[in-house]
């Protein structure tokens, strides 16, 4: 009965139940919608370093992350890298923010990536026109389908300059975006030189492969007591920088997960709110019950359980909301990410707003003078 | 033979409210609710009769003194403690029903043993039952909007009465009611009272429900001040039994 009351109370006042649903649906709305552009943004700042076959990044001292290279790096580094026990290979990358100029005029900034496919470091994925090779052709770079308007360009076979050499698109690929909303542009490592003017030989990055079975650490600790002026990090501590870099230090993150608590709270208040309100119209109700016999507990069980379906409700709904803004964002330049994990952890939140919202309600109903059935 | 006692109040004194604002609502009241018997508590607005229903059914505690219900005392017991000995011993049918305008007459009837914790079966079948048995078993899925005030008083009866209490208490049964529904109710908690296991109390102001009291309580200014045992017949009220007391004020 604890169930068939909660559901007749809940539906009893289909007003209340609207407000309270579009309370949850907002709040789960904005923050699905947070969480998930946070985690889409998450996605776009660690993809490369996660699409990188490499065990240890080696990077200048003090870079930010991987757009941020800083200061570059010398055949010298690489040399001793190679030279290290365990270490089987060391793939250079050179990467940099760099003007690409439109061919219609005017220009955009970029973060031009050059590698080399066949080194089997870092190779474009998610081609969908040309192939990944062909970025070995005179000119040629690889952009992604989704920011041809704002390069300038049309699509394969266009043509525009990167400082002050000229490219020519030979490849597209699909859902390689960019945090920071400087396009991707991939080019074979010595034409990024050439275009960024970097000597012969430099990189922004060395990504170091390992031999099977060598010990990541003890490698780790040799490689910086032989390279000075550098680091040498893991591949979790540069993505971890790079997150802290682009999400905490610009307060991009910050701004997003205070959307979310925003949220929250917002969904709290309402719920709560109404809760609170429809157990003041049925403390009658939970009067007689209480002098018909019924433990406090029971009519705590109540509430929750009324809590329990507004959640339910109001997840269902908020969810069907935020998977469609969530499908409009898949083609934009800022995706909102939405995992089995978010689906799983924002159900739970749902479920402890409306859990803390029920808590003034349940104050209120335990305060209840049994004797006041007698004064109706 | 002497009458088993089902529930027992000796020098039940009862303060209300605090400080300057605190009234003496009972004044040492001593009353006992015997198997079988119908009794009738009258008295006029402010005479103290809903705090001694309060007190008597285990919803509040006296101040001082001590009640008894099926041999248990209540002397210590907090709300939990109370809410359980109500469960188990009491039923109540209130002035303005208290159904639950969410759940139809059935449903009412079985939350009560639901709160009883009775299995959601067993609940239904003894639910159905007590609406049976007052006539309602044409009825058993009308909402309290769709049934008369006779009605819903009647699926109150069952409630009371489906979780099987050694005590039901009634406050003013009678008093939402025209006079033929009235008089069914009243007839009904008789019929209720002819249990040997069952005490049954009525607070009314209504002079018609005196033909239905085995016995009638009159308190005033919170205290007893009269009780009138009455014969076999309920058809004809005579006095066997006068006792006029007048306590002095605790």
């Amino acid at each position: 009965m604890v169930l068939t009351l909660a559901l007749r109370n809940l539906f009893h006042d289909r007003i209340r139940l609207i407000v309270t649903l579009v309370g949850i649906l907002f709040s789960i709305v904005l923050v699905a919608v947070q969480l998930g552009l946070y985690l889409g943004a998450k996605r776009m700042i660690v993809d490369m370093i996660d699409n990188a076959k490499g065990d240890i990044w080696i990077t200048a001292f003090g870079a930010k992350s991987f757009e941020e290279g800083g200061v570059i790096l010398t055949p010298r580094e690489r040399h001793a890298a190679l030279a290290t026990p365990g270490v089987k290979a060391v793939v250079p990358l050179v990467v940099s923010f760099a003007e690409w100029r439109k061919p219609g005029g005017g220009s955009t900034n970029s973060v031009l990536v050059g590698t080399d496919p066949e080194d089997g470091g870092l190779k474009p994925w998610g081609v969908v026109e040309g192939e990944a090779a062909s970025m070995a052709a005179p000119d040629a770079v690889l952009v992604d389908r989704s920011y041809l308007t704002d390069l300038g360009i049309t699509g394969m076979g266009a043509t525009a300059q990167i400082e002050q050499g000229r490219v020519r698109v030979r490849a597209l690929t699909d859902g390689i975006r960019s945090f920071t909303q400087a396009p991707y542009v991939f080019t074979t490592a010595n034409r990024a030189r050439a275009l960024l003017g970097i000597p012969r030989e430099n990189s922004t990055f060395f990504l170091v492969q390992l031999q099977p079975r060598a010990n990541i650490e003890a490698v780790r600790a040799d490689l910086k007591s032989r390279l000075s002026g550098t680091e040498v990090l893991t591949k979790t501590e540069f993505r971890n920088r790079s997150l802290d870099q682009w999400l905490f230090s610009t307060g991009a993150g910050v701004a997003l997960i205070g959307g979310a608590i925003l949220g929250l709270i917002v969904g709290i208040v309402i719920v709560a709110q109404t809760l609170y309100s429809s157990t003041k119209d049925h403390l009658n109700e939970f009067a007689t019950l209480r002098a018909l016999g019924s433990s406090s507990g029971y009519i705590i069980k109540v509430i929750l359980a009324q809590a329990a379906f507004s959640a339910i409700l109001g997840y269902i709904l908020g969810m069907s909301i935020a998977m469609v803004v969530v499908a409009f964002s898949v083609q934009t330049a800022l995706p909102i990410l939405m995992t089995p994990a978010l689906a799983v952890f924002l159900f739970a939140i749902t479920f402890g707003m409306c859990a803390i919202s029920a808590v003034s309600a349940i104050v209120k109903v335990t305060k209840i003078d049994p004797a006041m059935v007698f004064s109706r | 033979m002497t009458a088993q006692i089902i529930l027992s109040a000796k020098g039940v004194v009862k303060d209300l409210g605090h400080g300057a604002g605190m009234v003496r609502a009972l004044k040492g009241v001593s009353l006992t609710l015997n198997a079988g018997e119908l009794t009738l508590l009258m008295g006029p607005s402010g005479s103290g009769k809903t705090t001694l229903l309060s007190i008597l059914g285990c919803i509040l505690t006296p101040t001082l003194g001590n009640v008894t219900v099926g041999g248990e005392s209540v002397k210590g017991l907090g709300p939990e403690g109370l809410a359980d000995l109500r469960r188990r011993h009491i039923g109540f049918v209130f002035q303005s029903y208290n159904l639950f305008p969410t759940l139809n007459a059935l449903e009412n009837v079985r939350l009560a043993l639901d709160v009883r914790g009775m299995h959601r079966q067993e609940a239904h079948v003894r639910a159905e039952k007590a609406l049976r048995d007052v006539g309602l078993s044409h009825r058993l899925r009308n909402y309290p909007r769709n049934l008369s005030g006779g009605e819903q008083q009647r699926v109150a009866v069952a409630r009371a009465l489906a979780g099987t209490p050694s005590v039901i208490l009634a406050d003013e049964p009678t008093a939402a009611l025209d006079s033929e529904n009235g008089q069914a109710v009243m007839a009904l908690l008789s019929q209720l009272a002819k249990d040997k296991s069952r005490a049954v109390l009525a607070v009314t102001h209504d002079s018609r429900t005196i033909p239905f009291a085995d016995r009638i309580v009159r308190i005033e200014d919170g205290l007893i001040v009269g009780e009138e045992r009455r014969t076999e017949s309920r058809e004809n009220i005579s006095k066997i039994d006068v006792t006029r007391k007048r306590k002095a004020h605790v």
